[in-house]
């Protein structure tokens, strides 16, 4: 079986599937109470996994496969990769459950089921193993997430749950022609094997873009990252929290299971295409989000400047950029799903996400200020703070292949710092405006216990990041190695300064420069 | 000459003929009052012929299949396995009709004796192997079909529906017709094997013209584009139970039959119908999910979603390998229970007084008055659209498989980005069913019997439905190599 003796993945996939359906048939507090269970049961499980994960040790860990369906098999494993965002994932979900626990008061049960069911496809998606099944988990997330934003979500729900559901499925499914071309070439499905199989070159470019439409529009990228801001504007707070936390990240994981290790070589042809995307999306989306009045809005579009980080840092082909990408993802899970519930807090208090409604609130709610501020800074990428280390590795990685992708996406760092100030500084200084205002309490205890885990783990991630990096280096590695082959030159290639040497030897090799 | 064997290959209609006399003359004597005992009878019959069928299907002795009546019909896995999935769906239409005739007493034991005489009709089809058994199996279905669609005589649009179904179909037949009759002229045998064989060296201009006049008149019957205009009308006219049969036995009936003309007959002769097969297939996915957007009427959305499930179904035979009719075959088990599943839901949308309700508007806040109900259309409808984990999802995976298999990357590209076309519509019947506020026209449902198929069928195309994928695929591609022994 495996490392535990008991197939611990599959056990975290039944859990909240049991629990959704069981929801569906009890009264609404039963239903909440069950959910957080089920949710906390999950993270108690992934903190087992994390604490039995072999660091080091096999590339596949807990891995189960059994001949269950045609065509597929019910494969799951995990590599420290899947590992560190199935716990993203479970971190989250009780999370999402008690943001939900007063917002939501219509059809509790069928939400709560909606939440689990999304829970049982995220960790299904980063422990697939079969390429089919990750397209079914992939895919099937659409169904809860379109309810979730058509039925609980705000006034123009119906437009966004449409343009939601569109794009991501017409993304998708040319990619699923290319799994079928994949395996009828390499003759099996299971991933693994997949990623060190030799694609035809000629073939890997159509493969490619195949992939490509599925995972920039899961991402997103520049342009196709329209739908987000509508999904995230209409969605309620924990649908935000989730899509923007885990969601995303369906995106950056498929790039790094799939389209770098599995076609190397047209990963290169393309970089171009990718670099010129995510340039145009830091400077582009953070000019947007300046500009924003709504919270959630802005927010939303500073997601898509962070993910064209991500794309970057993945495309760097080396161990930082990579690695960098990798915290990116992790870090913005948190911290932007943390700035949702930061929205959500006061917007169930005034019920507006309007920005100029807000000011002083540090005045009155001192509290929600403070972690206000943490994730703010966090965004922005302070040091010792979870996004300052991975938007430092990503650049880094950039900057040795190009220097310009490396210059413009940085101006995204200042930028990003100045639409989030200028965004805390609207809403929690000055005077306070109006008596309605005035009169919003303070967080309380449901709400702390909210934050102040996310608050911890983004401080954790920014002062020790190796706890986090440790179980993925050797993935990231083995990627390097993979991609090792058709590394592009760079243009930056940075050497160790020499000191003035006064032999004549050293003259004369300086001399042939 | 073996009599007790060709009895034996030709038990499951001969067993439904003598039943549907028999009823036909309870229900001379009986009358209207009989109606029950006759649908009951029916439904009995029909489980006979369908334990018949299984046996063809699951004993080894019958493997390989064989001929009867001097070459004019087949018993083997292919025919065998339509029969089961064409006998099922009469069986379903045949238990849901009492309850829709009853108000108005419209209720005849006619009604399960068409149905029957239809069946026979199909089991002929699906077992033809010379192009006289095609058409005589193909008339009695059509004929028998016509009347049902005009059932509900009071009514006009029942009454338009058949008279439409009439005249075109009459048209079809007359096409088919004169395409069988160049073949015959053009190669002098009308048995499948035979147009083979005559094909082996080449395809005459006339003859081509045959295939095409043939393959025009199947696509009349499966509705597929351009032959499926008279697929909306009569599906919105036709009394529900009747549209529901008409979406589910004769499709399967005509699609295997062609599948079986295609394969059999034109078999040697691929690249002369290939292209048109890939153009009727996106014709109908594509027109099937644009003109589907702008109806009002579920009856005729389902109409249109069903020629765009027939376009999906025409992908796997624009192959023309075993690959692709085993994936034709999974396909339409799927639809069907889908279509059955969703005409059923439909059946059960009644207002207080009990008058159906068609229109899309009036289901509005379903999920609030009618959470399973409004749950179960809203699998079929995510099912249909073939979104993952639904079982839906799995017809159009293995139909595009086969065609990537099979080199026709860009038919499965284009096939597969117009499917997204058609989950704007059914998404609409979702939307309008779970965020809209509750229009509260429906009651609640006054039959069990609609209540266990809806489940049945909604547990199938449920992911539970992914643990049968392992029973199925043995099955559908025995059917599939029954298809190609000649080749």
């Amino acid at each position: 079986m495996n490392e535990l003796g008991f197939p611990i993945l599959s056990l975290m996939l039944a859990v909240p599937m049991a629990a959704a359906v069981a929801c569906l048939f009890v009264s609404a507090n039963a239903a909440r109470w069950i959910a957080l269970l089920a949710t906390l049961v999950d993270l108690a499980l992934g903190i087992v996994l994390w604490m039995n994960f072999d660091i080091g040790g096999a590339q596949w860990q807990f891995v189960e496969k059994a001949a269950l369906f045609d065509r597929f098999s019910w494969a799951l494993g995990i590599d420290g990769i899947a590992l560190m965002l199935i716990m993203l994932s479970v971190f989250l979900m009780p999370i999402c459950i008690g943001a939900s626990w007063e917002a939501i008061q219509t059809r509790v049960g069928e939400y709560m089921a909606a939440f689990l069911l999304m829970e049982v496809l995220m960790i299904g998606v980063f422990a697939a193993q079969d390429i089919y099944l990750f397209y079914i988990f992939f895919e099937a997330g659409l169904i809860p997430m379109y309810l979730i934003i058509g039925i609980w979500g705000g006034a123009n729900r119906i437009y966004a749950s449409y343009k939601f559901f569109l794009y991501t499925l017409l993304g998708s499914v040319l990619m699923l022609i290319a799994m079928f071309w994949m395996v009828n070439e390499a003759g099996t499905s299971d991933i693994p094997t997949l990623m060190a199989y030799d694609f035809p070159v000629e073939a890997q470019a159509w493969l490619w873009l195949a992939f490509f439409a599925s995972f920039a529009v899961k991402m997103p990228m520049w342009p196709v990252h329209t739908w987000l801001p509508d999904a995230h504007v209409q969605a309620p707070t924990a649908g935000s929290v989730i899509l923007a936390g885990v969601l995303l990240k369906m995106g950056g994981y498929g790039f790094i299971r799939f389209s770098l290790p599995m076609f190397p070589a047209a990963s290169v042809d393309y970089l171009w295409l990718v670099f010129a995307l995510s340039m145009v999306a830091v400077v582009y989306t953070s000019l947007i989000a300046l500009v924003q009045s709504d919270m959630k809005k802005l927010i939303a579009y500073s997601s898509v400047a962070h993910m064209a980080i991500v794309t970057v840092g993945l495309f760097a082909f080396n161990r930082q950029g990579l690695e960098g990408a990798l915290v990116v993802m992790l870090s913005h899970g948190l911290v932007s799903g943390a700035l949702f519930l930061c929205v959500g807090v006061i917007y169930d208090r005034l019920h507006t996400r309007e920005i100029d409604r807000y000011g002083g609130l540090s005045i009155n709610m001192p509290r929600y200020a403070l972690l206000f501020l943490l994730f703010t800074m966090a965004s922005i990428g302070l040091p010792g703070t979870s996004g300052f280390v991975g938007e430092f590795l990503s650049l880094v990685g950039v900057y040795e292949v190009s220097s310009w992708a490396a210059i413009v996406c940085t101006t995204g760092i200042i930028l990003g710092a100045a639409y989030m100030l200028y965004l805390y500084r609207r809403v929690a200084y000055g005077v306070i405006k109006s008596d309605d205002v005035a009169a919003m309490p303070d967080l309380n205890k449901r709400e702390i216990a909210l934050l102040l885990p996310i608050a911890l783990v983004v401080l954790w991630m920014g002062v020790y990041p190796e706890s986090f990096m440790a179980p993925m280096r050797k993935d990231v590695g083995a990627l390097e190695a993979r991609l090792a082959s058709v590394k592009p030159a760079g243009d930056a290639q940075v050497k160790m300064g020499k000191a003035p040497a006064l032999t004549p030897a050293a003259h004369a090799e300086e001399g042939h420069h | 000459m073996n009599y007790e064997l060709w009895f034996q290959l030709a038990s499951p209609e001969i067993v439904l003929s003598i039943s549907s006399l028999a009823l036909l003359l309870i229900a001379a004597w009986g009358g209207v009052q009989s109606s029950r005992l006759v649908s009951v009878l029916t439904v009995v019959a029909l489980f006979g012929a369908l334990a018949l069928s299984f046996n063809f299907l699951l004993n080894p002795s019958f493997a390989e299949g064989a001929d009867a009546f001097y070459g004019q019909y087949r018993m083997d896995r292919f025919a065998s396995l339509s029969k089961i999935l064409v006998f099922l769906s009469a069986i379903g239409c045949i238990i849901v009709a009492p309850k829709f005739f009853a108000r108005g007493n419209l209720m005849r034991p006619e009604y399960p004796i068409l149905i029957l005489f239809a069946t026979i009709g199909m089991g002929l089809m699906v077992s033809a192997v010379d192009l006289l058994t095609l058409y005589v199996g193909l008339e009695m279905q059509s004929l028998a079909a016509y009347v049902l669609a005009s059932f509900l005589r009071s009514d006009d649009r029942s009454a338009e529906a058949g008279l439409k179904y009439f005249v075109l179909g009459a048209l079809a037949s007359g096409i088919l017709l004169f395409g069988m009759s160049l073949l015959y002229g053009f190669t002098g045998t009308t048995s499948f094997i035979g147009i083979q064989t005559a094909f082996s060296d080449g395809v005459s201009t006339g003859a081509l013209f045959g295939i095409v006049f043939v393959l025009s008149g199947l696509a009349f019957k499966i509705s597929a584009v351009p032959f499926h205009m008279w697929t909306p009308d009569v599906y919105e006219g036709a009394p529900t139970p009747v549209t529901t049969f008409f979406a589910t036995a004769p499709k399967v009936a005509a699609m295997a039959l062609t599948m079986r003309v295609a394969i059999e007959a034109f078999g040697g002769q691929q690249s002369v119908w290939q292209q048109i097969v890939i153009f009727v297939a996106l014709a109908s996915i594509i027109l099937g999910g644009v003109a589907a957007i702008g109806q009002q009427n579920i009856k005729r959305l389902l109409a249109y979603s069903s020629i765009n499930n027939v376009g999906f179904i025409l992908i796997g035979l624009a192959t023309g390998t075993e690959a692709g009719a085993s994936a034709m075959m999974t396909y339409l088990i799927i639809y069907v229970a889908m279509t059955l599943g969703s005409f059923i839901c439909v059946l059960d949308l009644n207002d207080r007084d009990g008058r159906p309700v068609e229109e899309i508007a009036k289901l509005a806040g379903l999920s609030k008055t009618r959470p399973g109900l409004a749950a179960a259309l809203a699998v079929f409808m995510f099912s249909l659209a073939g979104i993952p984990p639904l079982f839906g999802f799995w017809g159009k995976f293995v139909v595009f498989d086969a065609a990537v298999a099979a080199g026709l990357i860009p038919l499965a590209a284009i096939g597969i980005a117009a499917s997204v076309i058609g989950a704007f519509y059914y998404l609409k019947v979702v939307k309008v069913m779970y965020f809209d506020e509750p229009a509260d026209v429906i009651a609640p449902s006054d039959s069990a019997a609609r209540m266990a198929l809806v489940t049945l069928t909604a547990l199938f195309v449920s992911p539970l439905g992914y643990f049968a994928t392992l029973a199925l695929s043995p099955v559908t591609a025995g059917a599939a190599k029954a298809l190609f022994w000649a080749a």
